[in-house]
């Protein structure tokens, strides 16, 4: 299995590469929040937080 | 994952009829692929096909990402490409599928994965058709977010690790999450104008919350 170990080492080392101009790109021209942008991201992440958990527990019981 | 050519530029202002119609055709062809997907994650399960397969499946669906969806995303070409994408990484969910189909709740923890998935998914998607707010400021902190995991993820997988795992999959949910506010959103402001390429980012955060949730019930059902 350690052959296979590497091959997922690999396509994640692949997708870093792939990624990081978008990284760049959006580190230096992502534009500023506004007032209340975070709040109105963390809300909705929130609820995704307990969704999860809540599924979490209900396939556990 | 997500193609920097997906992400350019700041959002110019388009008429709403064209916005609608970005998205019209976003939900449109997401809906079919994910069908199509699905039906290639069936033939797998049946097939029993291995890991290696999988994997293969999942490089061939970088490749095409990489290489040909940019040059094509234009072009009706591009359609079929991303069914080419979406068949793959479907195809290469077989393994996954049976591991969990061969345990004694795995059909309900795949049952639950997908309706979390679509729950995840139509909530942040009303969210922000609702709110019409812009978070686009999320850019830099999700693609740096995803940075932290790609890093954790690579040494998870030399690390037997559970505990790092779990987090990484809880992270996974939560930094997918953040995209599908981020693409939606720069769909309804103008930033992404091609439905082909909205698409991809969108189905990208459905598989990859999917899988994410797929482990975190699995673990918590001691599968």
């Amino acid at each position: 299995m350690d052959w296979l170990k590497l091959g997922y080492a690999v396509l994640v080392i692949a997708l870093i590469i792939f990624i990081f101009p978008a990284v760049r790109h959006w580190q230096k021209n992502s534009p500023k929040a506004k007032q209340g942008d975070w709040q109105a991201f963390l809300f909705p992440i929130g609820l995704i937080a307990l969704l999860v958990v809540g599924l979490m527990w209900v396939v556990g019981r | 994952m997500n193609n920097p050519k997906l992400h350019t530029g700041s959002a110019p202002r388009v008429s709403a009829l064209s916005t609608n119609k970005v998205l019209r055709n976003t939900y449109a062809l997401l809906s079919v692929t994910l069908i199509f997907s699905a039906l290639m994650a069936a033939v797998s399960t049946m097939l029993h096909v291995g890991h290696g397969a999988s994997l293969a499946c999942s490089v061939g669906a970088l490749l095409l990402i990489w290489f040909v969806l940019p040059r094509t995303a234009e072009s009706a070409t591009g359609i079929a490409v991303v069914f080419a994408f979406t068949g793959l990484l479907g195809f290469g969910l077989g393994p996954l599928l049976n591991f969990y189909l061969n345990t004694t709740h795995g059909a309900e923890v795949i049952a639950t994965s997908m309706g979390g998935t679509a729950i995840i998914f139509m909530g942040l998607s009303g969210y922000v058709l609702t709110t019409q707010r812009d978070f686009s400021f999320l850019g830099g902190f999700l693609f740096a977010g995803l940075i932290v995991v790609l890093l954790a993820s690579l040494a998870g997988i030399f690390l037997n690790m559970p505990g790092l795992w779990l987090a990484i999959n809880a992270a996974v949910i939560l930094i997918f999450s953040g995209f599908i506010l981020f693409d939606t959103s720069r769909i309804i402001n103008g930033g992404v104008t091609n439905y082909i390429i909205a698409t991809t980012s969108i189905y990208l955060s459905i598989y990859n919350i999917f899988i994410a949730l797929l482990h975190l019930l699995g673990f918590a059902s001691n599968e």
